[in-house]
């Protein structure tokens, strides 16, 4: 047991740290989330510069273009990113999803046509998964691909989608054996996003941006070549994407949160906190250090065995509901600020955007409910529910 | 960074766990002979040299067998005031301590003698009155001590910091083993208590409630053993760690207990359960030194005022970014 970074661990930190300060864009600092963390030319520049240094892909083998490391470096870039407010690499469901799914299902053509542009950000990648029917039952997808003449035609609509409206490709998973039921008669498919018959539509969130898309599948014809895994096993292979969307994303969720406590705390310093706001406020801080030492543990584990420890599976569960605390605590200190929105509130209305974009966190990426239920079974052990 | 227990220590805690539940109420002689009361004592004093890391893993293991004598009160609390004479005492299993910096004082019906703070230091007592008094927890009594003298001069105050720290990250660890043997009856209980037919943990009213303790607890155990590691390198974050630790672990304690208790249902109720018992040793944890809110006072003032209240904390320490 030793908390402190390695030599090489250090180093890796402090190279990372001056890189950071030297090349992020002033104007894409202290990036507020939200929609703004993909649009423009900017975000497409950063994402280049990330890579020409060789920190997009990470964890990604050489060969594949990535940079070979070790996991533990992978988790110092994403507190380090988070800790400088930096914004992610634009491809965001590439490097971390279709990448991945790509390298353990894909063929070598695949991977060859695939790889490099998500890494250089050329093309930008968005997921096909949840649909008006299927949001935690994934296995009730009815977006239906037929084979016809040697290739698939795909009908049907997908939703959540994030950067649809900017993607050139789609991991979709589809229903491609029209008897089928559940798990089985599942096809995983890459669709080019600009194919005649794909409709992208965008939803206004609560926060009164739009982040995510509806997409709709008309009579889409996807090239027989463009098959993920095996016809009918799409399944697996969706269980491949969804563990790397889990794997170290809990360290970049983590670090912001650090951002974030440590903007509560300038907030309270700024306008006064009463001591029950006081409390909370520490209490805030605690819960932060606990989910970090508790991230470490879950990443020593898995650099040690191979294995992610139990102990990760809580990471994204802790996470969003502290960070709704936080933002709706934020709120209480701004008092009837915190009525005002955008340029006439406090700190440019940063507050009252986190507040309302934080509720999608105990939803996205697997909802609070599915989440207990993961730890009760898979965990604990418990009888299943279902 | 690694955050992982060696094997040698791995050992420890299973040597540790077989041995308390063959031997539910062992003597101080028999925990010596086991090298327990020696583990961070020098080897040239009959110690092991080891850390307080080992520590933690022993006092997590007494936390979660009920163990009840002055192993908390010897070894977490007044160690650090002891001269290497007593030390070696200590660790040969000859005597046993307890050290009265507040009224009330642990373990006092086990303990064989009495440190206390006054003025620039810390004293032996000698000659004083003991009177033990009821507790809920009947595993972990309390005494006060009454008249008396200073003895042997033991140690300056500056070693109160320390004492702090050992203690507030000990009640924490002992806290985490409380809860997860009581996470394991809640855990045993609804998988095998049938009702309308079906094992109660495929309930999500019942599940999800053990879902959330296993996180607290979870949580609570990277703070203690954060604490832990702190306090065994002597690094400028112990006293913060310390104290967030404590707040979170006692509290996650009591309500894994509580949670405990509402899964059992009625016999989760009785005299009878050893939930029971768990429950009343997590209240005494959350109870003894500082509160939860006391130290979560302590931890804002760090966080928010311009001078550290007086709380002991080093103020330059408290980062609130990551890494470094």
């Amino acid at each position: 047991m030793d908390l402190r970074d390695t030599a090489d661990e250090a180093a890796f930190r402090g190279e990372l740290r001056s890189w950071i300060e030297e090349n992020l864009p002033e104007e894409l600092q202290g990036h507020r989330g939200g929609a703004a963390r993909f649009e423009g030319e900017a975000m497409r520049g950063w994402s280049r510069a990330l890579h020409e240094a060789g920190f997009a892909g990470l964890t990604w083998p050489t060969e594949y273009g990535g940079s070979g490391a070790s996991y533990t470096h992978q988790a110092i870039f994403l507190e380090e990113m988070a800790r400088a407010e930096a914004p992610p690499h634009v491809g965001v469901i590439g490097l971390g999803m279709a990448g991945p799914t790509i390298m353990a299902h894909g063929s070598e053509e695949q991977k060859a046509r695939y790889l490099e542009p998500i890494l250089s950000a050329d093309e930008i990648w968005c997921q096909g998964f949840s649909e008006p029917g299927a949001g935690s039952d994934l296995a009730a997808v009815r977006t239906s691909a037929r084979q016809k003449n040697g290739h698939f035609v795909v009908d049907g609509q997908k939703v959540w989608s994030s950067f649809a409206h900017l993607a050139s490709f789609c991991i979709l998973l589809t229903r491609s054996d029209p008897e089928s039921t559940r798990h089985a008669g599942l096809t995983y498919l890459i669709v080019d996003m600009h194919a005649p018959g794909v409709d992208v539509r965008p939803l206004t969130q609560i926060t009164g941006e739009a982040e995510f898309n509806e997409i709709f599948f008309d009579g889409v014809e996807v090239p027989a070549e463009n098959l993920l895994g095996e016809i009918g096993g799409g399944w697996q292979v969706a269980m491949t994407t969804l563990l790397h969307e889990r794997g170290t994303l809990g360290f970049a969720l983590q670090a912001a949160l650090a951002v974030q406590v440590r903007k509560l705390a300038a907030l309270a310093r700024d306008r006064g906190a009463d001591p029950l706001q006081r409390d909370r406020i520490a209490r805030e801080w605690i819960e932060v250090q606990a989910l970090r030492f508790t991230n470490y543990r879950a990443l020593s584990k898995l650099v040690k065995t191979g294995v992610p420890g139990p102990e990760g599976s809580i990471s994204k569960l802790v996470w969003s509901e502290a960070n709704q605390r936080v933002t709706k605590l934020a709120l209480e200190l701004l008092g009837p600020d915190a009525a005002l929105a955008e340029e006439n509130a406090p700190y440019g209305g940063y507050w009252q955007h986190q507040q309302l974009r934080s509720r999608g966190n105990t939803i996205e990426a697997g909802t609070s409910e599915v989440l207990r239920n993961i730890v009760a079974e898979r965990v604990l052990g418990l009888p299943k529910s279902r | 960074m690694d955050f992982t227990f060696t094997p040698e220590q791995d050992a420890l805690r299973e040597q540790a766990r077989a041995f308390l539940a063959a031997n539910p109420e062992p003597s101080w002689k028999e925990l010596a002979e086991l090298g327990w009361t020696g583990v961070s004592i020098a080897e040239e004093d009959g110690g092991a040299g080891l850390t307080f890391v080992e520590e933690a893993v022993l006092l997590e293991e007494l936390g979660r067998a009920l163990y009840r004598g002055p192993f908390f009160s010897t070894v977490a609390v007044t160690l650090p005031a002891l001269p290497d004479d007593l030390r070696a005492e200590v660790a040969a299993g000859e005597t046993s301590w307890t050290l009265a910096f507040g009224p009330l004082v642990p373990d006092l019906d086990t303990a064989d003698r009495v440190a206390i703070v006054g003025g620039d230091g810390i004293y032996e007592l000698e000659g004083a009155e003991r009177e033990i008094l009821s507790t809920t927890d009947e595993t972990r009594p309390v005494g006060v001590v009454r008249g008396g003298d200073p003895g042997r001069r033991l140690a300056d105050s500056g070693v109160l910091e320390e004492i702090r720290n050992r203690t507030l990250a000990a009640l924490a660890i002992e806290a985490c083993g409380v809860a997860r043997r009581a996470l394991e009856f809640g855990i045993e209980h609804a998988s095998t208590r049938e009702q309308f037919g079906k094992p109660i943990g495929v309930y999500q009213a019942v599940s999800h409630p053990l879902a959330d303790a296993y996180t607290r607890l979870e949580l609570a155990r990277s703070l203690s053993l954060w604490a832990a590691w702190c306090v065994a390198e002597n690094d400028e974050q112990a006293p913060i760690a310390a104290a967030a630790a404590k707040a979170f672990a006692a509290e996650a304690a009591v309500q894994v207990c509580e949670t405990a208790i509402q899964v059992h249902g009625g016999i989760g109720f009785t005299w009878e359960h050893v939930l029971q018992r768990l429950y009343k040793r997590a209240l005494w944890i959350e109870s003894f030194s500082a509160s939860s809110s006391t130290l979560r006072a302590e931890v804002a003032a760090a966080l928010l005022d311009a001078t550290p209240a007086a709380s002991g904390f080093v103020q330059t320490p408290v980062s609130l970014t990551q890494g470094g």
